[in-house]
C-alpha cells in the first residue's frame, strides 16, 4: 500500500504477522479485518439487515406496502400493524421492508456512479497531468465548494423537471428513484477523485510502470491493468464508506421531499410524512424508519472503518 | 509565500468561474421562473411574453449568464421573482439569523467535543472511552432530522401534553428581536446541531491525540519526568490541535449556508431555509445568490485555512 514500511509501526506490524507461514497481501488484509471486532459486528449487522429485507419481501407482497386503508390511519403499533400505520393507513412494517429495498438499491447504484466517475476523473487527471489535470481539478474543487445538500437540491431540481415511471422486471418504480441515484452519484465523487489522483500520481513514478511502458504497453493498458488494481484498496474502502453516505443522502433528499416519491416507499420519504404528524404524537412513524437508517449506516461505517484499517499496514496501533 | 498566494488566488478565481457557470445552468434551467404567472387570470399570454422579453429571459443562455455575472460582480444579485425584493436584501436579512444559530452551536460543539475527545484519548479503552466512542459512532451514523424530530416530539409535544414547561417548535409566530424568545427558539435546533457535530469532532480529536501520544517527543517528555498533565497540555494537545484547526477552518464557511434541514424542521428563518424555500419555487436569482455567497466563502476560507496552517505549523513549506 505504502512505500515507507520502515518506520516503527511498520516493523512492529511485520513482527506480529510474520509468526506463521508467509501470507499473501490478500490473506493479511483478511486476517486484519477478522481481528477487528467492530468491523465484524458491522458485517453481521449488514447480513442481518439483508436477510430481513429479502425474507420480508418474500413474505410480504408489494401491494401490501402501498395499500391505503383510510380506516386505519395513524394507528399505533399493534398485533395487526407491528410498526403502526402512516397518515393514509399504509402498513409501517411492509413499508420499512420495501423502503429498505429502495434505500439499499439507491445507495449501491449511487456508489457505482460515484466510483466510476471518481476513479476515471481522478485517474485521468493524474495520468495525463498538464492542462487536463488543471481543468479537472478546478472542476472537482468547484463541485466541492458548493455545500453538498445545496448542490444535491439544485441538481435534483434540474434533473427532476419531468419525471416518468420506470418499468423494470414487471415492477414499476417512480422515475424519481433513478433521478435520486444519479443525483447522489454525481455529487459525491469528488473526494474519491482526489484520493485516486494522489495515489496514481505516486504510482506512475514507480519503476514497474516505466517497465510496462518500455515493453510497449498502451496508455489504457497501463491505466486499467496496473494503476487501477493498485488503487483498488482505496476504492473499496471509499465505496463502503460511500455507501453509508449515499444511503444517508437518500434519506436527506427524500426527507426534503425531493427524492423518492410516494407511493414508492423509502426510509427517507417515510420520515417526510412523519414530520407532519409529529405534532399529533405519531412517534412510530418517526422512530422505526430512523432506527433502520441508523442501524444500516452504523453497520456500514463500522465495516468500512475495519476495512480501512485492514488495507492500511500502519493501522495496527489504532486497533 | 507571496507567489504561492498569488497562484492560489488565480486558481480560486477560475474555480469560482466554474461554480457560477455550473450553478447558473442548473438553477436557470431547472424551472420556469415565470411559472407562477401561468395561472394568473389578470395576465394574458402576451403579457407573459412581454415580461419575459423585459427581463431578458428569452435571450440566449450565455448572454443571460454574462449579464447576471456582470451585475453579480458589482454586488447586484437581481430581484426575486416571487417576493420582488432585491436578493442581496433578502440574504442580508437572513444571514444574521443563520450566524447566531450556527456560531452558538459551533462554540458549544467545540467545547464539548474537546472535553470528550481528551477524556476518550487519555482514558483509552476505559469504560468512559467506550461509552463516548459508541455514542459518537451512533451520532455519526444518524441523520440530523432524527434528532430534530425526536427533540420536537419529546420537548415540544409530549412536555406540552404533560403540562410541563415545553419548548416552542418554531412553527408559531415569534419575534427574533426579543432576546428571550430568540433563546427559547434556539434551544432545540442548537441541541440537534451540537449532538450531531460533536459526534464527528470528538472522534477526530480522540484519534488526533492518540496519534500524537505515540510520538517520540511525548516519550521524551515523559522520560524527562514531566507530569502526565504537563505532557498532555504542553506537548500533546498543542500538536494534536493542528489538524483540528484545519477541520474547523474548513467547516466555518459552510456555517454561512446554515443547516438546511435543521432550519427547515425548526422553521428557523436563516439562509438554509431561504435557499430551500426559493429552490422549491424555482426562483433562480435567490438560489443563485445564496450559492454564490456560500461557495465564495468556502473558496476563500480554504485559502485562509491553508495560510494559517503554514503559520502555526513550521514543518509545512509552501512550494
Amino acid at each position: 500500500m505504502s512505500s515507507d514500511t520502515l518506520n516503527s509501526s511498520g516493523i512492529s506490524t511485520l513482527k506480529v504477522e510474520s509468526t506463521g507461514a508467509a501470507l499473501t497481501p490478500r490473506q493479511l488484509i483478511w486476517r486484519r479485518f477478522r481481528k477487528h471486532k467492530m468491523a465484524l459486528a458491522g458485517g453481521i449487522g449488514i447480513a442481518l439487515l439483508l436477510l430481513f429485507i429479502i425474507v420480508g419481501s418474500i413474505f410480504i407482497p408489494l401491494e401490501k406496502a402501498n395499500y391505503v386503508d383510510l380506516k386505519a390511519r395513524l394507528a399505533p403499533p399493534s398485533a395487526e400493524h407491528w410498526l403502526g400505520t402512516d397518515s393514509t393507513g399504509r402498513d409501517g412494517f411492509s413499508r420499512v421492508v420495501y423502503g429498505g429495498q429502495i434505500s439499499l438499491i439507491v445507495g449501491i447504484l449511487a456508489v457505482v456512479i460515484e466510483i466510476s466517475v471518481g476513479t476515471v476523473l481522478g485517474g485521468v487527471a493524474a495520468y495525463y497531468g498538464g492542462w487536463v489535470d488543471a481543468i479537472l481539478m478546478r472542476f472537482t474543487e468547484a463541485m466541492l465548494s458548493i455545500p453538498s445538500l445545496f448542490l444535491l437540491i439544485v441538481l435534483g431540481k434540474f434533473l427532476g423537471r419531468d419525471v416518468q415511471t420506470i418499468e423494470i422486471f414487471g415492477l414499476s418504480f417512480s422515475g424519481s428513484v433513478g433521478i435520486v441515484i444519479v443525483v447522489i452519484g454525481l455529487t459525491s465523487w469528488m473526494y474519491l477523485a482526489r484520493i485516486v489522483r494522489a495515489n496514481v500520481l505516486s504510482l506512475k513514478e514507480m519503476d514497474y510502470i516505466s517497465a510496462a511502458r518500455s515493453l510497449g504497453a498502451s496508455n489504457s493498458r497501463i491505466f486499467f491493468s496496473h494503476l487501477v488494481p493498485n488503487t483498488l484498496g482505496i476504492i473499496i474502502v471509499s465505496a463502503t464508506l460511500g455507501l453509508a453516505g449515499a444511503i444517508l443522502m437518500e434519506a436527506y433528499v427524500s426527507f426534503l421531499g425531493l427524492g423518492v416519491q410516494p407511493p414508492t416507499a423509502s426510509w427517507g420519504n417515510m420520515l417526510t410524512s412523519a414530520q407532519s404528524f409529529i405534532q399529533r404524537g405519531a412517534w412510530w412513524m418517526w422512530v422505526f424508519p430512523s432506527l433502520f437508517i441508523i442501524f444500516t449506516i452504523l453497520s456500514i461505517n463500522l465495516m468500512g472503518d475495519g476495512m480501512r484499517d485492514a488495507f492500511d499496514p500502519h493501522s495496527s496501533r489504532h486497533m | 509565500m507571496w507567489s504561492y498566494l498569488a497562484r492560489r488566488l488565480v486558481q480560486a478565481l477560475f474555480t469560482l468561474l466554474i461554480i457560477t457557470v455550473l450553478c447558473f445552468i442548473l438553477t436557470r434551467l431547472s424551472a420556469d421562473p415565470l411559472a407562477q404567472y401561468a395561472t394568473n387570470p389578470n395576465m394574458s399570454a402576451a403579457d407573459r411574453a412581454a415580461l419575459r422579453e423585459r427581463l431578458g429571459l428569452n435571450r440566449p443562455l450565455p448572454v443571460q449568464y454574462l449579464r447576471w455575472l456582470g451585475l453579480a460582480v458589482q454586488g447586484e444579485l437581481g430581484n426575486s421573482f416571487f417576493s420582488k425584493q432585491p436578493v442581496s436584501l433578502m440574504i442580508a436579512q437572513r444571514l444574521p439569523m443563520t450566524i447566531i444559530l450556527m456560531v452558538t452551536a459551533e462554540i458549544i460543539t467545540l467545547t464539548v467535543a474537546l472535553i470528550l475527545g481528551i477524556i476518550s484519548a487519555v482514558k483509552q479503552y476505559s469504560f468512559l472511552d467506550n461509552l463516548i466512542t459508541t455514542f459518537s459512532f451512533i451520532g455519526f451514523s444518524m441523520p440530523i432530522f432524527f434528532i430534530a424530530l425526536g427533540l420536537i416530539l419529546i420537548f415540544a409535544v409530549k412536555f406540552k401534553q404533560m403540562g410541563w414547561p415545553y419548548m416552542p417548535t418554531g412553527a408559531d409566530i415569534w419575534d427574533p428581536k426579543d432576546l428571550g424568545q430568540l433563546v427559547r427558539h434556539m434551544v432545540l435546533p442548537v441541541s440537534a446541531l451540537v449532538i450531531i457535530t460533536t459526534a464527528n469532532y470528538s472522534r477526530f480529536i480522540r484519534s488526533s491525540i492518540l496519534e500524537v501520544l505515540g510520538m517520540d517527543y511525548v516519550r521524551t517528555a515523559r522520560a524527562k519526568g514531566l507530569t502526565e498533565r504537563a505532557v498532555l497540555y504542553k506537548h500533546a494537545l498543542r500538536n494534536a490541535a493542528l489538524p483540528f484547526v484545519t477541520i474547523v477552518g474548513l467547516d466555518i464557511p459552510y456555517l454561512l449556508g446554515g443547516a438546511l434541514v435543521t432550519e427547515s424542521v425548526f422553521a428557523w428563518p436563516g439562509m438554509g431555509r431561504l435557499f430551500w424555500e426559493y429552490a422549491q419555487r424555482g426562483d433562480f436569482p435567490v438560489v443563485l445568490g445564496v450559492l454564490l455567497i456560500v461557495s465564495t466563502a468556502v473558496v476563500l476560507f480554504t485559502i485562509i485555512t491553508d495560510m494559517v496552517y503554514t503559520l502555526v505549523d513550521p514543518r509545512i513549506r509552501l512550494g
